[in-house]
Parts: structure tokens; sequence; C-alpha cells
């Protein structure tokens, strides 16, 4: 995959699914495969409920860090190409926070290569998330269940 | 040498400063993490050997052992949370 393939791209304006899709397979057709995820700001959290989150990041470090992520994922599986879109500021519940699409000629990478960037961005990505519940607020506590995700991928092809 | 310290997220609000300036004598980031760790309070509490967070150098994370460049720009933040 050519690197001007990629696109990452951090922001606090919404995203549209089906926009960023479009334009992945616009004018070619190679592709036999795009998988996507979209992450979106839960209700609930921890037995509490959340009526907002807003989401730090460290800018520089971040775009860098999501670049090498994807880079990885292109190493590991053949990619036609990468969208990353994470979303900073504060978000409600419904609203979706990040964007993941992959694009191969087969399902298989698509698939693979979106679980992994995915894993990858929960423990390598510098954002932090900050609650808002009825207790008062709260920041997030990376979960060991996100590293044991992202460390079975140690290994795999 | 003069170092560029940030701070993100929880670490931040508890040490209530976002960016410094440091003039380190050290070599390593342990160096650092100790020469913060002189400040007592919260420091001293928040940087305490087992407590979960995370240095970045120029924009990488890094271990302990790991040296500090001169002018560095030396990031330290808890565990990610993002996605």
């Amino acid at each position: 995959m050519k690197a001007d393939a990629m696109k990452v791209v951090v922001q606090s304006e919404p995203f549209d699914l089906g926009a960023e899709v479009a334009a992945i397979s616009q004018q070619r057709t190679d592709i036999g495969a795009i998988a996507s995820f979209v992450g979106l700001a839960r209700d609930s959290n921890d037995g509490s409920g959340v009526q907002a989150m807003t989401l730090e990041h460290y800018p520089g470090m971040t775009e860098k860090a999501l670049v090498t992520l994807v880079d990885e994922a292109c190493t590991r599986w053949a990619l036609l190409d990468v969208t990353v879109i994470h979303r900073v500021g504060r978000l409600l519940p419904g609203d979706p926070i990040v964007l993941v699409a992959v694009a191969s000629s087969h399902r298989g990478e698509a698939f693979a290569a979106c679980e992994f960037i995915m894993d990858a961005l929960k423990t390598r990505a510098p954002f932090w998330k900050k609650e808002e519940t009825p207790e008062g607020e709260r920041w997030v506590d990376a979960r060991v269940s996100d590293a044991e995700a992202a460390e079975r991928w140690d290994g795999i092809e | 040498m003069t170092l560029r310290v940030l701070y993100f997220a929880r670490l931040r609000e508890r040490f209530g400063v976002a960016e410094e300036s440091i003039e380190f004598e050290g070599v390593s980031v342990a160096d650092l993490i100790a020469t913060l760790q002189a400040r007592g309070g919260v420091w001293a509490e928040e940087l305490a050997a087992g407590r979960a967070f995370r240095v970045a150098v120029n924009q990488e994370v890094v271990a302990l052992e790991a040296a500090i460049p001169d002018a560095a720009e030396v990031a330290i933040f808890p565990p990610v949370t993002g996605g």
C-alpha cells in the first residue's frame, strides 16, 4: 500500500462511516473487501451511568502512534487502503468515537487488520477518557483485557 | 540540559501543571522520575514504584532505562484509554 493511501485523522467533528467507506472504493476496482469498525460512547461504565465523556490526547504523538500501528498492519497483511479517524473533546452517549476502515483484496486480511489496528490503538495511541457520572467526574482506568487483546497478536501471522 | 516536560490526563490534573521546562542533570528516564519524586507530595505519590504511568521521549514510549537526549520533549501520562 502506498503511504498516501492511508488516512489518519484526529478531529473533534463527527464522521460519516458511509462517506469514508465510499471514499476508499472510489475510482478503483481492485478492492474486494472493506472491513470497518465504529466505536461509540456508551451510557454506562463500571456500574455507573455516563452522561458525557471528554477525550484528551497528545497532539503530535497521537498522529505518529496511529501511523506507526497502521504501518505495522500494512507489513502484516496485504492492504489496499486504511482509514483511521479518532475524535477528541466532549462526547455524549451514542456519539461515534473512533472509526477504522480497512480495504483489501479479500475479507480475511481486512477483518484481521481492522481488529489488530483497534487492539493496538486501545493500548498504544495516547488518548484518555474522562467520564461525567452522577457521582462526579472520573478518569477511565486502562483495562487488563485491552492489554491482553493487544498481546494476543504477538507472534500471530 | 533543558527538557520540555508534558503531563497528560489524570497526572496533569494531580500535578496541577500541563507543561514545564526542567534543568536536568541526569541521564535516563529513571533519573528524571527520581528528580520529580524528590518534590514530594503528589509527585512522590503518583510516580512511586509500582504506580502505572508511561513515559514518552520525543513522542515515543520508552522504558525507564532509556537515555534522554538534550532538549528532548518528555511526556509523562497514565496508561492510555482511547478507542
